[in-house]
C-alpha cells in the first residue's frame, strides 16, 4: 500500500516533476537572422532611452529646450511639438488605449513579439547577458566556473568585481537617464555630478538602479515566469492563426543520431531532422525546451531558430526545423497539404480598425485643439446682488488658459436673452462694455467678472449667458456657457 | 517524537517536522532565507530606530534619541519657510498703492487670495463668508455704501471701524425719535411712509404727504439730507435707492425711527498688520461694489 516513490518521478499532470528547485540557466550565444534582429532593436530601444533627453527642441525663450520633458512642477508635458496642459492628460489614455490594442494586434500576427524583442525585461536582461558572456566566457565556461569548488583565485574575483561593477553602471545610467526626462537633460548631469541636484533625483536613480541590477541581473527569466502575468494573459490572445516559434515536430520526430539518419536516409527511410543536439536549449534564455511544444516560459525570442538552423545547415538539412508557424500548418503539413498563413483576418483587421481610428481621433484632436480655452465659475454666495438702481448683478470668475507661445490681448463679451453690461476688476478696458486683457503667454488668469442687467429688463428667472472670449489679434475664440440668476 | 532531519517522507522526499497528529505528519518547509534575513533585518532596524529617534514614552516625557530630533521642530523649521516665502510678497503688497495692486493683475490676485482668507476668519460671521451681509450687516456686494466706497474709504473703515471706539472711528447715529419722545407714534408712521416713498414704494391708504414732508425736513434733513440722499460723513443712508439694511416695510422702517440704529464695526487696526488690511480692503472693493 504505502509505495515509495522517487520524488523526481512524481509529476503534476505528467509533463515535470512536482517538487523542482530553481535551476540557473545558461544560455549560450548564438548568431543568426533573429539575433541580429534582436540586436538592432535592442539598440534603438537603448538609444531613444538613454539619449532623447538629450535631443533638443526649440520652442523659443523662456520656454524650456528640451524635446521630451515631463515639467512637473509646471504641470506641463512637452514631446517635440507638443505641448499637453493638465487639463488634457486624456490624450495619454488615448496613446494607452493604442498601445493596448497594438500589444493585441502584435500577439494576433506574431505571438509574443513584445516579450521576445521590446520588453524591457528582455532588452535589460539580454545586455547584462551579453557583459556576463564577455567577462565570464559562454555557457560552457560559465557552468564550469560557477562550479568549481576551489577556493576563489584572483582572477576569479576579479572577473566577479568587474562583471558586477559593469552591471551596476549599466543600472546606474538606467535610473540616471529616467530622472533627466523629468529635469532639463545638460543641466541635471551638471548638478548630479556636483552633487547640487535636488535629493528625489538621487532616489529615483537609486531605486531604479537597484531594480534593473537585481531584475536583470539576478532575476531573469524568473520575472517572465513567475511575476509577469503577460504570459497568462496572451494565452487567450492568442489564435490559430498566430505565428509562434514552433518545433514541426512533424519533420522533427524521430529524433536520431547524424550518422543513423544518413544510413537511414541512405535506404530510402523516412527519419526526423532533428539529431538531438540540444542546441535549442542550450540558447534558450528561459532554458526550456521548445521541442515539447508551446510552452508558458517562452518568450518567443527566436534565438532557438537561429540556434538549429546552424544545425540544420552544417549536417545539410533545410532551415527552420523550428521556426515562427503555427498549429493549422502542422496539421496540414501532416495532411500532406501546403501550409497557410494568414495575416489579414477578422481579428487583426478589427485591432488595426481600433488603433486608426483612435489614432486618428487623437490626432485630429491635436491639430484642432484651441489654445485659447475659457472656464466660468457663478459666484454661489451670494448667487446674485441687487444695486441701488434695482439692477441685478452676478459675479463670475472666468479662468482663461493661453496655451500658445505668445501673449494674447483678449477681449471678453457676455451675450444674453437680455442687454448686459460687463467690467472685469482690475482690468482697462478700452470701451466700457468689452473688457480687454493681456494673457501671458502660457498661462492661466483668473479674473473677477461682473455682469449686470439694467433695472428695466431685469429677468425674472435665471437666463443663460455665453461667454465669448476672443484673441483680438489673432482672431482665435473661446466660448463657455452658464447663468444669469435673477434674486 | 523523531529528529525531524532524519525523517524523511516517503512520498514528498522531504524532511518532516517531526510532529505528528493522528498519523498525519507536517512537511518541514522552511521560510527561504531571503525572508529570514529580511525579518532579521527589521528586527536590527527597528532597535536602531528606538535608539537613534525619539520612541519611547517616559513619566513626563520620553526618549529624545540620538541626535534630539523633533518633528515639532521640523514643523517649526517650515512654518518660518512659508513665513518667509509668504512675507516676501506680503511685503510688495504693502508697498504698493491701493490704486496700484488693482492694476497690477499678480499683486491683484495675491490681494484677493489673502483678502479672501482673512475676511473668511475675521469678517464672514457678520457680513456672511461671500460678504452678502444680512439684516443689520451690510451686503458688500452692492454699490451702496454707509461711509463710502471708494477703496480709501473701505480701508479707512476697515481700519477703523464704525462707532468702534477708536480714536478715528466713523461716528454717527440714528437718533431714537420715538424713544426719546421727539416724534409721536402718528408722526413716526406718517414719516415712514414718506420715507417709503421716496423710493418709489407703495404708501398706506390717507397717508399725508405734505405732512410727511414736513417732519422729514425738522428732523432728519440735518444727516439724510435733501430729499434723503444720504451722507456718508455720518453714515447716514440714501432712502431713495433700493438697498435698505434694516428693511424697507412699514413695520420695520417704525421700528428704526422710533429705537433708532447704531451697528457696529470693530476697527482692525492692531489686530491685523497693514499688508492684511490693504488685502482686505482690495477684496471688499473687488467684490463689486467699489466705487
Ligand atoms: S524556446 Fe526558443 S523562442 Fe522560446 S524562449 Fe527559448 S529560445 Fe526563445
Ligand atoms: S537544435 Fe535543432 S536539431 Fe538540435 S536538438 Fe534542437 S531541434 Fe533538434
Amino acid at each position: 500500500m504505502n509505495k515509495t516513490v522517487n520524488p523526481k518521478d512524481l509529476t503534476s499532470d505528467g509533463d515535470g516533476p512536482l517538487y523542482a528547485a530553481h535551476k540557473k540557466v545558461y544560455p549560450q550565444s548564438v548568431s543568426g537572422t533573429f539575433r541580429r534582429i534582436k540586436w538592432g532593436l535592442m539598440a534603438i530601444c537603448l538609444g531613444v532611452y538613454y539619449f532623447l533627453p538629450f535631443v533638443r527642441w526649440n520652442r523659443g525663450l523662456g520656454a524650456p529646450s528640451q524635446a521630451v520633458l515631463i515639467d512637473l512642477p509646471n504641470s506641463r508635458f512637452y514631446f517635440f511639438f507638443i505641448e499637453l496642459w493638465p487639463q488634457e492628460v486624456y490624450y495619454f489614455t488615448g496613446l494607452l488605449i493604442v498601445a493596448a490594442v497594438a500589444l493585441f494586434l502584435m500577439n494576433s500576427v506574431g505571438g509574443r513579439i513584445w516579450c521576445g524583442y521590446l520588453c524591457p525585461q528582455t532588452v535589460w536582461t539580454d545586455v547584462f547577458y551579453a557583459v556576463e558572456r564577455l567577462i565570464e566566457g559562454d555557457r560552457r565556461e560559465r557552468m564550469k566556473k560557477d562550479k568549481s569548488s576551489d577556493p576563489m583565485k584572483l582572477e576569479r574575483i576579479s572577473e566577479i568585481v568587474l562583471k558586477h561593477s559593469i552591471w551596476l553602471l549599466i543600472a546606474w545610467w538606467t535610473g540616471g537617464a529616467w530622472v533627466l526626462y523629468f529635469n532639463d537633460a545638460p543641466t541635471l548631469v551638471k548638478e548630479l555630478v556636483t552633487f547640487q541636484a535636488p535629493m528625489i533625483a538621487y532616489i529615483w536613480i537609486g531605486i531604479l538602479t537597484a531594480t534593473t541590477y537585481v531584475l536583470a541581473g539576478f532575476m531573469r527569466e524568473q520575472v517572465c515566469t513567475y511575476m509577469c502575468p503577460w504570459p497568462r494573459i496572451q494565452a487567450a490572445l492568442t489564435d490559430e492563426w498566430a505565428l509562434n516559434v514552433t518545433y514541426r515536430y512533424d519533420r522533427g520526430e524521430k529524433r536520431t543520431s547524424v550518422k543513423k539518419a544518413a544510413e537511414l536516409r541512405a535506404l530510402g527511410q523516412q527519419v526526423g531532422d532533428c539529431v538531438d543536439c540540444y542546441q535549442c536549449v542550450a540558447v534558450c534564455p528561459t532554458g526550456i525546451d521548445i521541442r515539447n511544444g508551446p510552452q508558458l516560459e517562452c518568450i518567443q525570442c527566436g534565438l532557438c531558430i537561429d540556434a538549429c538552423d546552424n544545425v540544420m545547415t552544417k549536417i545539410g538539412r533545410p532551415k527552420r526545423l523550428i521556426g515562427y508557424d503555427n498549429d493549422i500548418n502542422i496539421q496540414r503539413r501532416q495532411d500532406g497539404k501546403a501550409p497557410v498563413y494568414k495575416i489579414v483576418r477578422a481579428r487583426t483587421v478589427v485591432y488595426s480598425a481600433i488603433i486608426a481610428a483612435v489614432g486618428g481621433f487623437m490626432i485630429y484632436t491635436l491639430a484642432t485643439r484651441s489654445l485659447l480655452d475659457v472656464n466660468v465659475l457663478h459666484d454661489r454666495n451670494p448667487v446674485a446682488v441687487k444695486l441701488s438702481d434695482g439692477s441685478i448683478r452676478n459675479a463670475y470668475t472666468v479662468r482663461l488658459l493661453n496655451k500658445s507661445g505668445y501673449d494674447r490681448v483678449i477681449a471678453i463679451d457676455a451675450e444674453g436673452p437680455v442687454n448686459l453690461t460687463m467690467h472685469v476688476v482690475g482690468a482697462d478696458s478700452v470701451t466700457p462694455d468689452r473688457p480687454m486683457i493681456v494673457i501671458p503667454r502660457d498661462s492661466t488668469s483668473e479674473l473677477r467678472l461682473l455682469v449686470t442687467a439694467p433695472a428695466e429688463n431685469n429677468p425674472d428667472k435665471s437666463i443663460p449667458v455665453r461667454f465669448h472670449v476672443m484673441d483680438i489679434g489673432l482672431g482665435v475664440a473661446a466660448t463657455a456657457t452658464d447663468n444669469f440668476v435673477a434674486p | 517524537m523523531t529528529d525531524h532531519h532524519s525523517d524523511i517522507d516517503s512520498v514528498s522526499g522531504k524532511s518532516t517536522t517531526g510532529h505528528e497528529w493522528d498519523g498525519i505528519k507536517e512537511l518541514n518547509t522552511p521560510l527561504p532565507r531571503w525572508w529570514v534575513i529580511t525579518f532579521y533585518l527589521t528586527i536590527v532596524w527597528a532597535i536602531a530606530y528606538w535608539i537613534v529617534y525619539p520612541a519611547w514614552p517616559l513619566i513626563a516625557s520620553n526618549t529624545t534619541g540620538m541626535f534630539g530630533y523633533s518633528s515639532r521642530a521640523d514643523v517649526a523649521v517650515e512654518l518660518a519657510n512659508l513665513e518667509k516665502i509668504r512675507g516676501g510678497k506680503m511685503v510688495a503688497l504693502g508697498a504698493a498703492s491701493l490704486a496700484d495692486i488693482e492694476k497690477d493683475p499678480a499683486l491683484l490676485a495675491l490681494a484677493r487670495a489673502k483678502g479672501k482668507t482673512v475676511f473668511g476668519d475675521n469678517c464672514a460671521p457678520c457680513h456672511g463668508s461671500g460678504g452678502a451681509g444680512a439684516k443689520g450687516y451690510p451686503n458688500l456686494n452692492d454699490d451702496d455704501w454707509l461711509w463710502g466706497g471708494t477703496l480709501d474709504q473701505i480701508m479707512q473703515t476697515i481700519q477703523f471701524g464704525a462707532r468702534s471706539g477708536h480714536a478715528k472711528t466713523h461716528e454717527g447715529q440714528m437718533l431714537a425719535f420715538g424713544k426719546d419722545g421727539v416724534l409721536k407714534g402718528d408722526e413716526i408712521v406718517t414719516v415712514a411712509n414718506y420715507v417709503r416713498s421716496l423710493s418709489g414704494l407703495s404708501t398706506r391708504n390717507g397717508f399725508d404727504a405734505a405732512k410727511g414732508e414736513k417732519i422729514f425736513a425738522e428732523n432728519c434733513v440735518a444727516c439724510h439730507g435733501d430729499g434723503g440722499k444720504g451722507n456718508q460723513e455720518m453714515g447716514a443712508p440714501n432712502l431713495t435707492d433700493k438697498i435698505w439694511l434694516y428693511g424697507s416695510d412699514e413695520a420695520s422702517l417704525v421700528e428704526t425711527i422710533s429705537q433708532g440704529r447704531a451697528g457696529v464695526m470693530p476697527a482692525w487696526e492692531g489686530r491685523l498688520d497693514p499688508a492684511t488690511i490693504k488685502a482686505m480692503a482690495v477684496y471688499v472693493h473687488s467684490l463689486g461694489g467699489g466705487k
